[in-house]
């Protein structure tokens, strides 16, 4: 019977959610009510013979389903495919799957032609997508297509707009009726109807277009992107505006709008009441009438005053110091506002009814937007006002992530694209939605690797878990071993006697063979060898004989103690995100050269940690391998240098913070470089360093923008040379000289 | 008014007296924590039972009492139901603010017989399950019994089953309900959809704009914001009760429970009996139970006879695969029975799924790779498996997640409480002052006994000081979230810490920028396991743990000063007042169990005058003292119902601290000298 009840709640609760999903100002619907008087209300009847109530169903009825009247599974798919198609496409009706079993997700762009008029912004998409993983210039392996044909703007009155698209697309031998494509679009319709018509027949592809309205997307099939602007960064991107989590969370202005004011025409009904909220004080609604050739025309008593008023505030001001920012419909659902708001901060107050919000088969928007109804623009202070801190805290943190995950370069959002489709490609090997809503978000979360959240190094705090208790010591060996004092073997027995080590894997990138088995010291723990393909970015490819979470890497060179590294393995579990090492390395800006510097002298702050002796989480292996530009790692490659350096930048372009340095009785000297010719000998501790700072500068490019973080801390055990007998303490062995 | 303002001390309207009320009432306001539940994950929160209202006057009437109402042949059928209907086109949000603090009101039809003009009954009256549907929305604070002023209409025709009713008189009763009006803002609630031939995938009953809580929806017939997708109900579960299973290996790998599997199904299923062996279980329906045996509470496989549901509860993952319709009642016993759902149902919107995780709990196989189920379950490693039959997560939502340091130029506010020790005090202010970061300090007067001293006497320092009289002496009052505080960082001082010199001072706000989420102190404390006494215990030996810093001298985020004031849970605040002491346990408390993090303890330890000490002198005094810290530790440990306290043994220094390096050339040179 009790679970009769829970479930008939559970049923409650669902038109309790169906509620909490208006489209109209979520939050103060939420508003629990007072108590009831007594005997006033007249409730549902407690019927006196409710028990003898027949079930809905009996279970008979519900076990058989239908009895065995039913059509055949291939048939009835058969039969869906014939229905379903154009404006009611899904994966399954419209997707050919089978084009991507054979070599996975792969993307082929059809090559662009000189002559081919192509817009900077597609450009950008293009060039994204050329240097995703995804790309292949093989239209036969291809899982995905992408047209050459800008169809960003279709707009028909735009200068960008291309014609005759029908007829191109007809002659490509590899259209098959748009199956497999992905059709790119930012503007469509134009005036007055604006209506979502591209101008040609897309057949059955895939739409990932800015402004989609509901009732024409299709769901699980098409993707909404952002509007986003011309000068939007191909990659990189800046920074989210919020450097600080103030509380309370409330900035000089509540809520503020300022845009154009249309008197007449679609979108005008929100447009035109905007100024309806405006106060003067926390209420910022600023309008102008000042657009288009014949704006006096249609001026009305309002416009002078108004026009007057909006040259008084500065867009970006209000900004930069508003709370909530409202981002109302213009003559199409979506606006540049849009994504301006997310990286200032500024709570989004959505007025666009039926607008499918960006990525909104994966982002979950009632975490970092108030989703607004146009009809309701008049409740929307009081909503926002409401609003508490907590929640407004939490937003206000969310749009920035989200910016920085999704949004804040072309790339990122081509990106997310692909990978919202090879989610539903691959259905066992794809995000759960909390993955593509908490940090550091999606793209960096790779399925491939592991579908178990406790695999990673980010969800263990909200997961409620730790990463496993022992590490793998994985040594980078470049020269042969002839002698038993060699630092290496060394290394292998002070590793090997740490408590928590599971095992040693020695990656042998030399050209001699390793020594047998009988050469190597005797070890407590299994030792491996694994043959390299004798370049440095081998070292941090994911060898699934890396069984533990914890990979502590090593050089050959490399001197610890056991303690150092139990010390160091024990700090690492409580940052598990982080490089936890020892060896730290600065980087700064030299305004002299106008470039980022390298150094490794000793200063009171650092920003890396380099790897020849540092515990990672085995997770950053498969991101640096799998993720990475391959123009990066082969750039490493080719130098045989600064693979550390790169994957300092990996990790801090993940986590937003700083590698983590620990105690260490010796100081690490800056190896020189492997394998280098001798000639060159002399001056190769120079050219090593040069080319380090010059990796530091072309690495910062690359990403767009510069990740590392500078720390001025160092973690020391908790009596570390304090003044209490050295028995007490439990890392004696790290003090003494 | 705001609505606000009540949800600090009022639950959920829906279950008004029940003890998780809270918790329940941050599930359904922030999806945050809804994405992290599933179905079940959400049973354990509903409560096991509702109270009567017994203060409410409730009718007490037969359901064949009900008036009867005869439906002419001609009267009005509704459009069919409309694939575009979105909120924002379809409902009317004006019925909606009527009340300014109660905005939704849901309001019931009451209880009608209908019939056609041959006196044919239209529909069963009303099931057990829909009665006890529309009870628990009588109940809830949502009702309303005013239909001017209701948001939502829920009509008491029971269409839960589409097989019991006729379909075009049905549609005729709710045209003549007084408020239809198209059917907007009517809810509908509808589980078994669609009849023979073709068992659409929604409701047939043409109900124009009205908004259908459905099971069985596919991605052709469902509005996504506008329809809601609920699982299908198996009264057969309400009358099993199962035992709680944990996670861990089953004897089955893969159940297939259905009876009434299509013969292509089957088919594949038993190949996939055939290469696997016994870790495949497909049951069938007895052929050959004896008289007087339910049929639907057994399976069969050859001879074999097994009990259901129960023996859903031997199988790590259990079969849910479509029918004629696309929702199952299935899936209500096999997550019942914590069995992991394989769902096979191509193009079905599972339950909830807008706010649901459904790829944390279960595994969605297509129809066509179903001979590859095996191979695919096979690659999920046993920890997820484990994970998905716990059905629920641990949820930690930091309120300060997103890492950021905060820039250095925003400077810190330094608290310091006092009551009458003046000279003291004094010499703090003194020495905190000469930090460059100090951007305000802020002197908490606890003494409303005597005045502060006179403008003239206080030390003249280079911020602002400012002296905040309280009007009780409370330890808590430390704690307030102070307009004064203009900065994120606040350092909270004792009037006796007079040993923390400039560059300790400064590198600790330096530490706190690294980690502004966390408490970040100087004496740092243990909490230990007490085996003898099976309790907890305080330690402030030297040790090699910490896992607190006293508050005497310790940076933090200004929102813990909200926390603290706010949202302490429990008595604990009203405790600390009126014990005068472990304000600063129950800070490292609330903290480590908003973030899930442990403090940073900086630099070496320095003999502290004993800061926590209420008395000075005497062993005894001391002991006490331990004593009774070690109580708040239990007594804040039941109340939190975990100790959220965690263990380090690191502490941070700066980077060059006691290198063999030059001294000037260090930003902290002057770091643990006594």
């Amino acid at each position: 019977m009790q679970t009769r009840k829970k479930y008939i709640f559970i049923t409650f609760f669902a038109s309790w959610l169906l509620l909490f999903y208006f489209g109209g100002d979520q939050i103060k619907r939420l508003a629990f009510l007072s108590r009831k008087k007594a005997a006033v209300l007249k409730n549902w009847p407690r019927w006196t013979d409710r028990s003898l109530l027949k079930s809905f169903a009996d279970p008979e009825e519900l076990q058989s389903d239908g009895g065995h009247h039913k059509q055949s599974a291939k048939a009835r798919r058969e039969s869906r495919i014939n229905i379903y198609k154009h404006s009611r496409c899904r994966m399954e009706t419209c997707f050919d799957f089978s084009r991507c079993e054979k070599h996975g997700f792969k993307v082929f762009v059809y090559p662009v032609e000189r002559e081919d008029p192509v817009s900077e912004s597609y450009l950008k998409i293009i060039t994204s997508i050329e240097e995703s993983r995804y790309y292949t210039s093989n239209p036969e392996e291809a899982c995905l297509f992408i047209l050459n044909i800008d169809t960003l703007d279709r707009d028909h009155l735009s200068i960008q707009y291309v014609h005759n698209i029908n007829n191109k697309i007809q002659g490509f031998p590899l259209w098959n009726d748009g199956q497999n494509h992905l059709i790119f679009n930012l503007y469509s319709g134009t005036w007055p109807n604006y209506t979502e018509d591209l101008g040609f027949d897309i057949g059955q592809a895939i739409l990932a277009k800015a402004s989609f309205y509901v009732e024409n997307f299709r769901p699980g099939f098409d993707i909404s992107i952002p509007l986003f602007s011309k000068e939007h960064p191909q990659k990189g991107g800046e920074r989210g505006w919020l450097y600080q989590n103030s509380v309370p969370p409330k900035k000089k202005y509540m809520l503020a709008f300022k845009g154009k004011r249309y008197l007449t025409g679609i979108g005008s009904d929100t447009r035109n009441a905007l100024h309806h909220i405006h106060n003067g004080k926390d209420i910022i609604s600023l309008t102008t009438c000042k657009h288009g050739k014949d704006w006096e025309k249609h001026k009305d008593t309002r416009c002078d005053k108004d026009n007057s008023d909006y040259e008084k505030f500065d867009y970006q001001e209000l900004l930069h110091n508003s709370t909530f920012c409202i981002i109302p419909r213009g003559r199409r659902l979506g606006s540049f506002r849009f994504l301006e708001a997310l990286q200032a901060a500024c709570i989004p107050v959505l007025l666009s009814n039926g607008w499918e919000l960006p990525f909104s088969e994966v982002i979950d928007w009632s975490k970092s937007a108030i989703v607004g109804d146009e009809r309701l623009l008049l409740q929307i202070p009081s909503t926002v006002r409401c609003l508490h801190s907590d929640k407004i805290l939490a937003f206000q943190q969310q749009t920035q992530f989200l910016w920085e995950a999704y949004f804040s370069s072309v790339e990122k959002i081509v990106q997310t694209t692909l990978e919202i489709i090879k989610d539903r490609l691959f259905h066992r090997e794809s995000r759960p939605k909390f993955v593509w809503n908490t940090l550091p978000g999606g793209l960096l979360a790779l399925p491939e690797y592991s579908t178990h959240l406790g695999d990673f190094p980010f969800y263990h705090l909200q997961h409620g878990s730790s990463p496993s208790g022992k590490f793998t010591a994985f040594i980078r060996a470049v020269s042969p071993v002839v002698s038993l004092s060699q630092p290496i073997l060394k290394l292998i027995q002070a590793v090997s006697r740490s408590q928590h080590c599971a095992q040693i894997l020695v990656l042998w990138s030399c050209e001699k063979p390793p020594p047998p088995r009988g050469r190597w010291p005797q070890t407590a723990v299994p030792l491996t060898v694994i043959h390299g393909r004798r370049k440095v970015s081998d070292r941090f490819f994911p060898y699934s004989a890396i069984g533990t979470d914890a990979v502590l890497s090593l050089d050959e060179h490399t001197s610890l103690s056991t303690s150092e590294v139990d010390f160091a393995f024990v700090v690492w579990r409580s940052f598990p995100d982080r490089i936890v090492g020892f060896p730290m390395r600065s980087h700064f800006w030299d305004s002299s050269q106008s470039q980022w510097g390298y150094t490794s002298k000793w200063t009171n702050e650092f920003s890396m940690v380099l790897t020849a002796a540092a515990f990672y989480h085995r997770y950053y292996h498969s991101l640096f391998t799998n993720s990475l530009p391959a123009g990066l790692r082969s750039l490493v490659d080719q130098l045989s240098n600064c693979e550390d350096i790169l994957m300092n930048f990996l990790v801090s372009a993940v986590t937003k913070l700083p590698p983590i340095k620990v105690t260490q009785k010796k100081q690490h000297q800056e190896a020189a470089p492997q394998q280098m010719p001798k000639s060159a000998a002399v001056s190769s501790g120079n050219l090593h360093f040069s080319q380090r700072q010059d990796c530091l500068n072309q690495f910062a490019a690359w990403f767009g923008y510069m990740p590392l973080v500078h720390s001025q801390l160092r973690l020391d055990p908790v009596l570390f040379k304090d003044q209490v007998s050295v028995l007490r303490k439990k890392y004696r062995h790290l003090e003494k000289p | 008014m705001c609505a606000s303002a009540k949800y600090n001390n009022r639950g959920p309207a829906l279950i008004p007296r029940m003890k998780t009320k809270h918790r329940i009432y941050y599930i359904t306001l922030f999806s945050i924590v809804l994405l992290g539940l599933i179905a079940t994950g959400m049973f354990q929160f509903w409560p096991h039972s509702i109270e009567s209202s017994s203060d409410w006057t409730v009718e007490k009437r037969s359901v064949h009492d009900v008036p009867v109402i005869k439906l002419p042949a001609d009267s009005p059928i509704p459009e069919r139901g409309d694939l575009s209907c979105r909120m924002h086109t379809c409902f009317d949000v004006y019925r909606c603010g009527f009340n300014p603090k109660n905005k939704i009101k849901v309001y019931i039809y009451s209880l009608k017989k209908y019939v056609d003009e041959y006196g044919m009954l239209v529909s069963n009256t009303i099931s057990r399950e829909y009665n006890e549907l529309l009870t628990a929305i009588s109940d809830s604070d949502f009702y309303t019994d005013d239909v001017n002023r209701a948001c939502l209409f829920v009509p008491s025709i029971d269409v839960l089953n589409q097989n019991t009713l006729r379909i075009k008189e049905t549609a005729q009763a709710l045209a003549q309900l007084s408020r239809w009006d198209r059917g907007t803002n009517h809810l509908l609630f509808n589980m078994l959809p669609g009849g023979p031939p073709d068992y659409n995938t929604a409701l047939d009953v043409p109900r124009d704009r009205a908004l259908l809580a459905g099971g069985g929806f596919s991605t052709w017939t469902y509005r996504q914001g506008y329809d809601v997708s609920i699982p299908v109900y198996s009264p057969l579960s309400a009358e099993v009760e199962l035992p709680e299973r944990g996670p861990g290996p089953r004897r089955y790998f893969i159940l297939s429970s259905q009876m009434a599997l299509h013969p292509e199904y089957r088919s594949d299923l038993e190949a996939l009996q055939a290469e696997n062996g016994e870790s495949v279980l497909i049951l069938d329906k007895c052929t050959n139970l004896s008289e007087g045996v339910p049929s639907v509470r057994k399976r069969c496989h050859k001879n074999q006879v097994f009990d259901y549901p129960q023996v859903l509860q031997e199988a790590t993952f259990c079969i849910v695969l479509r029918g004629a319709r696309l929702g199952q009642a299935v899936l209500s016993d096999v997550l019942q029975a914590g069995c992991v759902p394989i769902v096979i149902a191509d193009s079905y919107i599972l339950p909830f799924s807008e706010v649901l995780d459904w790829k944390r709990a279960s595994v969605v196989i297509p129809e066509e790779k179903m001979p590859e189920m095996y191979s695919i379950l096979q690659s999920i490693p046993q920890r997820q498996i484990e994970e998905m039959q716990r059905q629920k997560w641990s949820s930690v939502s930091n309120p300060l997640f997103l890492p950021l340091i905060p820039p250095q130029s925003q400077g810190f506010t330094a608290i310091v409480l006092t009551y009458d020790r003046v000279e003291s005090l004094f010499r703090v202010i003194t020495e905190v002052s000469k930090v460059p970061s100090l951007s305000k300090l802020l002197v908490v007067w606890n003494n409303q006994n005597k005045n502060p001293p006179e403008d003239s006497l206080w030390p003249k320092i280079r911020v602002p000081l400012k002296v905040v009289k309280t009007t009780e002496n409370k330890l808590s009052n430390r704690f307030f979230p102070y307009d004064e505080i203009e900065t994120e960082a606040v350092l909270a001082i004792d009037d006796d810490i007079i040993m923390l010199t400039s560059d300790e001072l400064q590198f600790g706000y330096e530490v706190w920028r690294e980690f502004p989420d966390r408490l970040v102190g100087y004496p740092g404390r243990l909490h230990l396991w007490d085996h003898e006494m099976n309790k907890w215990k305080y330690e402030s030996e030297w040790t090699n743990e910490v896992s607190m810093v006293l508050t005497g001298a310790a940076f933090y985020h200004k929102y813990f000063n909200y926390l603290y004031t706010y949202k302490m849970p429990g008595d604990i605040k009203n405790w600390v007042d009126a014990h005068m002491n472990c304000e600063d346990i129950a800070m490292n408390f609330l903290v480590a169990n908003v973030t899930g993090k442990a403090v940073i303890k900086v630099t070496p330890r320095k003999k502290f005058k004993c800061p926590e000490c209420t008395a000075i002198d005497g062993l005894s005094l001391d002991q006490t003292h331990m004593v009774e810290r070690s109580e708040c530790i239990n007594k804040f440990a039941s109340v939190f119902g975990t100790m959220p306290l965690k263990v380090v043994e690191h502490r941070a220094d700066p980077v060059l601290y006691k290198d063999d390096f030059p001294e000037k050339l260090k930003s902290f040179p002057n770091i643990g000298s006594l």
